[in-house]
């Protein structure tokens, strides 16, 4: 959506423009405006009271109009503001640019001149300025911007080295460009709008600086007046005669808030994570919009029951999930396969109604462990089995675990969230549990925090939180997909010892078709949001039935097959915004006919095998 | 005829003295490494995270300038850690390819670049260029006016491939580029990669952490571990009959269907501390063979079999 | 941590040192003979000489530097002609009450912004959360010195509640009570701008938390709601609140300066203003220093509150 739409579909900021358009195109017109001379005194007409005849605004203690000086001295101090910011800007965000991407000793040189300015506190500088060179509206200027330039220049740097340790950076000196044309051609175009942002959010202080200093009698000298110096001056009659201060202090007011509310919703328009609505908090549970009737109780420990959840983006709606059936017994481990988008893992986390909301919605469907409903259910009951019963193990351990917590403490917190034990019953058990997972020297690492640990020691960590309870069942979504190859063997190797040693049920989310065959008793394929393909796994991995089941392990290269063409899948997988109807499968599908385009298209077949294909590669009973 | 050949080289980073601390030597990323290419060879590069592929790879292309050693293309030598003279000669292609094209470019632009800087070629010249280029790499011209952000990771990372290509180099590096990808568009983009090496008759580094994907595509395959080559060979016997134990313990972790799951045999899974290096073998105290000796001793790169070096005292057996 | 307090001792010294030669350099910018323009034009020829002596004004630039520095390494700032004291005597008395103003603002805009930060992010598109945000919209856009100015309009002049200005009552007061009533309105309107801003902060701190995977993490485990927003999510927030907590005391400090204007506040601010205007330079100097030298210090307990919150920070 272009700019300009962006923001003014933002009401605030919208209204913000409105009012400072108002005061600009007033102050513009000024001079041409049939008002009295701002600077002409006539002590006769001293503090004349608003309406009075000839004086809209009243006088002020000289006799001159409030009106013609408000304009005038608004007039001043936008202009001084907006010049402070553009300097202070341009001359920040350069210092800033060439700090960030040359880094080194250029960048340590810059800084800790930006330091030694920022160890100020603030206005004091712009004092010393002041004092230095003397009070008058261009020193107090040059003083607003220089104290400034440090905020940019931090700002920027951070931004810029963020960007330049970009691949598209080194991309770009591979392509033979030089440091300047980097600079100006890839590094800029995407700083740029950050610089604007900054800006818009710090026009404002700026010109409330430059009002404080005038308002300080540091700025503008008599009788040329800005909305400081106005209040200043105005300040001796304040008791007596309030309307003189009020005038020039509401305009400042109204300027400021204006061009807040602007410069926010312009760093709302800008700022891609804000745009997308990413920003929103998270529920503590998922939000629940169920039309159709919730489908009947089963024998099963955890039956995921015609699932569905949806992201509601804007007017858009993602089905992530598609009516999605799915059970596990004591001591199962049931393996969830699919590529990235298939909606595996948005399945795994609607279970416990973990899935970010907004923008998640469960829509249809229920979730049961034991018999009683999941979704749906009250915040306290959800709670009450999230980590108990069904407990979960995350992809990638560094940013699952709380950095500011020891890893210790996190296990007995998970402990004490369901059982009044005491701090150190809970400490024995979080050390029993670091053995139980192979954690060597358990009772000094319980005092690690996560960074202090290795990749493979933290995903222990996760797993050892995860048996806290003693709970029923276990989701491990993708487990060990951020792990390197050898620790992942161990990982893999320890999560099945302890579903045979604790009769666990595990249902098990991962990419990798290696890990199902040797972890899981039965699979279910997903793609664009529903499962295509369940059975036990042995039998789907030798006699895979639906066509993108048999293609997708054709694909995945095995070590031991020697150099060779792989096979591969043309095409992209649906967007699940856009699905086509029938089969989504059927637009890559060598094997498509024109009865697998349209309609729905059933999962067949019977326990423990089924296929949702009309054309299945294998009959399956 | 020798594409490439790296001899002795190495990049230690220096540490920052801390004020209290006593002096540091530095943390040595790459250990001095020396191997050759040949012409339309594929070198597979396999390592863990931690072993110094990424810093390897980027002094070989000139983003990095390495401490010690020299990079040699088709026998001319270059100029250490200047990009843009390595350009033409060598390419890189990354492992994130939406990370790697500039979000605020279009994608004829980010093509172009090397065309206009390292070619000088004019407009018309660089158009019909880009269109056999786009062609090759099976990507829609009508592409050439978007932003990456309309793009899959999969047609990003071909739009980084034709980058690349659109240099002209002799070799390219290969940076993990499947890693990022699912593996049915994993399998389209090496297909792809293969195909354009006959087409070009270009050279490739591949660096992958999946040994199945180095397998596939690799002549021969370089392992490296914490910053060392612990063992080099043909790609058919590497991993079916290891030299080195680390080599082994990576075959044996590969998750493969059918094979029952156990954890192959290891005392520790952790690395040593760069800050600290151990002396003697990096891997001793993870290995089930190490003896004092390998506590003691670095191991050199010695020839084991018909075209197999290992760093290893206690190699293993056929 | 003690060696790590020691560390961060030792690396404000140069800051220290930085700020001195930025101070001494703004000063040497003044066009003319410096002694006439730090005495002010009406200076006496004497007392001209004499600074010139004094402070050896007709030496290069680096030994005059040096002088100044070993002077006030000594306690010697020098001395205020227009006070006609010395200017660290003037200094001392005067900022105690500036301290008392602008650490009562500063407890005041930490506690009342991460609080209010905090109940917008919980409650982000409720009603608490548009209430605050608007306040804080008002708060942020009014300057600190005409919102006093209201504030003695309606609570002293119109209400009758609180003293016009000044610290004590000039008759009979002088009690902790007194003192309070007349802090309430300059702390209040100090403290304004700065619970706006860190209001902001803190509310986006907190969203940027609240999407992090540890947090997901917490709600698995089964962790009450209460706690993952008071106890996960505002710790790691924390982590970024310290630091402009420490930039907004800076503001604070500094911004005292138009608080001792409006209400009279025997501060060092109101000094300084004094100072500049009658040109008494080498009270300016002498004052930017000293407020300076302070605000380093107390970022350097900034420092290690957050290195205390933070276990990634190397000690």
């Amino acid at each position: 959506m272009p700019f300009i739409q962006l923001l003014f579909r933002n009401r605030l900021a919208a209204m913000g423009a409105v009012v400072l358009t108002v005061i600009l195109l007033l102050v513009l017109l000024t001079p041409l405006l049939p008002l009295p001379d701002p600077d002409v005194t006539a002590t006769a007409d001293r503090f004349q009271t608003p309406f009075s005849p000839g004086h809209l605004l009243g006088t002020d203690h000289l006799g001159r109009d409030q009106l013609s000086r408000l304009l005038h001295g608004t007039r001043l101090s936008l202009a001084v503001g907006i010049a402070a910011a553009a300097i202070a800007g341009f001359v920040g965000s350069a210092i800033g640019i060439i700090a960030g991407y040359f880094g080194g000793r250029v960048d340590n040189m810059i800084m800790r001149g930006v330091d030694m300015l920022m160890a100020f506190p603030y206005i004091l500088l712009a004092l010393a300025i002041v004092a230095a060179l003397g009070p008058g509206l261009m020193n107090a200027l040059i003083a607003v911007a220089a104290v400034n330039v440090p905020f940019f220049a931090r700002n920027i740097r951070g931004i810029t080295v963020g960007l330049a340790e970009r691949e598209f950076i080194d991309a770009a000196r591979l392509a033979g460009m030089g440091h300047t044309r980097i600079i100006l051609s890839e590094l800029l175009p995407n700083v740029l709008p950050v610089i604007i942002i900054a800006m818009s959010t710090t026009v404002g202080w700026m010109i409330l600086e430059t009002a404080g200093l005038s308002f300080l009698g540091l700025g503008s000298q008599p009788p040329q007046a800005d909305l400081g110096s106005m209040l200043g001056e105005a300040r001796s009659a304040l008791i007596s005669h309030p309307f003189t201060s009020v005038v020039p202090g509401v305009m400042i007011f109204l300027i400021v808030m204006s061009i807040n509310l602007l410069g926010d919703g312009v760093r709302d328009a800008l700022d891609p994570r804000l745009r997308s609505g990413a920003l929103s908090r998270p529920r503590a549970t998922t939000l629940v919009q169920r039309n159709d009737p919730v489908p009947a109780a089963t024998e099963d420990l955890l039956a995921i029951q015609d699932l569905q959840t949806q992201f509601h983006a804007g007017n858009r709606v993602y089905k992530a999930v598609g009516g999605v059936s799915l059970s596990v017994s004591p001591g199962e481990c049931l393996g969830l396969i699919g590529e990235s988008g298939s909606g595996k893992s948005v399945t795994a986390l609607s279970v416990m109604g973990l899935v970010a909301s907004p923008p998640g919605v469960i829509t249809g469907g229920a979730v049961r462990f034991r018999g009683d409903d999941l979704i749906g259910a009250p915040y306290e009951t959800l709670r009450r089995k999230r980590g108990d019963r069904v407990a979960y193990i995350f992809q990638d351990p560094l940013a699952t675990l709380h950095p500011l917590y020891t890893v210790g403490d996190q296990l007995i917190e998970a402990i004490q969230s369901h059982h009044a034990v005491s701090r150190s019953a809970a400490r024995d058990k979080a050390i029993r549990l670091f053995k139980a997972v192979r954690i060597p020297n358990a009772e000094s690492r319980v005092g690690n925090y996560p960074h202090e640990m290795s990749g493979g020691m933290r995903q222990r960590v996760g797993i050892a939180m995860a048996l806290a309870n003693d709970p029923d069942v276990i989701i491990a979504d993708e487990p060990t997909t951020a792990l390197d190859v050898t620790v992942q063997a161990q990982i893999l190797a320890l999560l099945d010892d302890l579903r045979r040693d604790r009769g666990l049920a595990i249902i098990f989310i991962t990419h990798d078709f290696g890990v199902v065959g040797q972890l899981c008793d039965r699979v279910a394929v997903m793609y664009a949001g529903r499962i295509v393909e369940q059975g036990p796994t042995q039998s789907v991995l030798e006699t895979p039935a639906h066509p993108y089941t048999k293609r997708l392990i054709a694909c995945v290269p095995e070590l031991g097959r020697g150099r060779r063409e792989l096979a591969a899948i043309p095409g992209l997988p649906p967007s699940v915004e856009a699905l086509p109807p029938g089969c989504a499968f059927a637009p890559r599908c060598t094997k498509a006919q024109d009865d697998c385009r349209s309609g729905q298209i059933a999962l067949t077949g019977s326990y423990p095998r089924a296929v949702r294909c009309l054309h299945p590669e294998e009959a399956i009973g | 005829m020798i594409a490439l050949k790296v001899e002795n080289l190495s990049k230690t980073f220096p540490i920052k003295k801390s004020l209290f601390g006593k002096p540091h030597d530095g943390v040595r990323a790459v250990r001095p490494m020396s191997f050759q290419v040949a012409t339309g060879e594929t070198l597979g590069v396999v390592g863990e995270s931690g072993c110094g592929k990424s810093t390897f790879a980027r002094m070989l292309v000139g983003l990095l300038e390495p401490t010690t050693g020299q990079i040699e293309i088709e026998g001319k030598a270059l100029d250490n850690g200047n990009a843009a003279a390595f350009g033409k000669m060598i390419q890189y292609v990354f492992q994130d390819p939406i990370s790697s094209l500039n979000p605020r470019k279009t994608i004829r632009q980010i093509v172009e670049a090397p065309l206009r800087r390292l070619h000088r070629m004019g407009p018309a010249e660089r158009e019909t260029r880009i269109a056999e280029i786009f062609d090759s790499v099976n990507l829609r011209h009508d592409f050439l006016n978007r932003y990456p952000h309309e793009f899959s990771g999969g047609q990003a990372q071909r739009i980084g491939i034709a980058r690349a290509l659109a240099a002209a180099p002799r070799i390219i590096v290969l940076d993990e580029p499947v890693s990022a990808l699912d593996v049915s568009v994993q399998a389209q983009v090496l297909n792809l990669l293969a195909d354009l090496k006959a087409e070009f008759n270009l050279t490739y580094l591949f660096i992958s952490h999946d040994l199945a994907v180095i397998e596939a595509v690799s002549q021969r395959v370089v392992v490296l571990y914490f910053g060392a080559v612990v063992e080099i060979g043909k790609a058919e016997n590497i991993f079916k009959s290891p030299k080195h134990p680390y080599t082994k313990l990576l075959a044996d972790s590969a998750p493969v269907v059918g094979r029952p799951l156990t954890a192959p045999e290891q005392k520790d899974s952790e690395l040593p501390d760069p800050l600290d290096p151990p002396p003697g073998c990096a891997f001793a105290g993870r290995c089930p063979r190490a003896t004092r000796l390998c506590h003691q001793d670095e191991p050199m790169l010695t020839q084991m079999g018909e075209d197999q070096f290992a760093a290893c005292h206690h190699p293993l057996e056929e | 941590m003690a060696s790590y307090i020691l560390k961060r001792l030792l690396s404000a010294i140069p800051v220290l040192l930085g700020i001195t030669v930025i101070v001494f350099l703004i000063m040497a910018m003044i066009p003319g003979d410096p002694a006439t323009a730090i005495l002010g034009a009406y200076a006496t020829p004497e007392n001209v000489e004499k600074l010139n002596r004094s402070l050896g004004l007709d030496a290069p630039l680096v030994q005059r530097y040096l002088i100044w520095l070993g002077n006030m390494l000594t306690g010697d700032f020098g001395r205020s002609y227009s006070l006609n004291r010395p200017v660290l005597d003037e200094i001392t008395e005067r900022f105690s009450a500036t301290l008392i103003l602008a650490g009562v603002s500063f407890v005041l805009c930490s506690v009342m912004g991460i609080l209010a930060g905090v109940v917008s992010a919980a409650r982000q598109y409720g009603l608490a959360d548009k209430a605050i945000t608007f306040t804080v919209l008002i708060g942020i856009s009014v300057p600190s010195f005409f919102l006093g100015m209201m504030m003695i309009l309606l609570f002293a002049v119109r209400l009758k509640w609180l003293p016009v200005s000044g610290m004590y009552a000039i008759y009979g007061g002088g009690d902790l009570w007194d003192l309070l009533k007349h802090l309430v309105m300059p702390a209040l309107a100090l403290s304004a701008v700065a619970t706006g801003v860190i209001a902001r902060l803190s509310r986006s701190a907190m969203l940027e938390v609240l999407r992090q995977d540890y947090i997901r993490t917490a709600r698995a485990k089964g962790v009450p709601e209460r706690r993952v927003i008071m106890g996960h999510a505002l710790r790691s927030a924390m982590v970024s609140i310290i630091p402009v907590l420490g930039i907004q005391a800076g503001f604070v400090l500094s911004g005292s300066v138009f608080i001792e204007i409006v209400f009279q506040w025997p501060g060092v601010g109101r000094m300084l203003v004094n100072a500049i205007l009658k040109r008494d330079l080498l009270l300016v100097q002498g004052g930017v220093v000293f407020v300076a030298a302070c605000y380093v210090l107390f970022n350097i307990m900034v420092d290690v509150a957050q290195s205390l919150l933070d276990p990634r920070i190397k000690t």
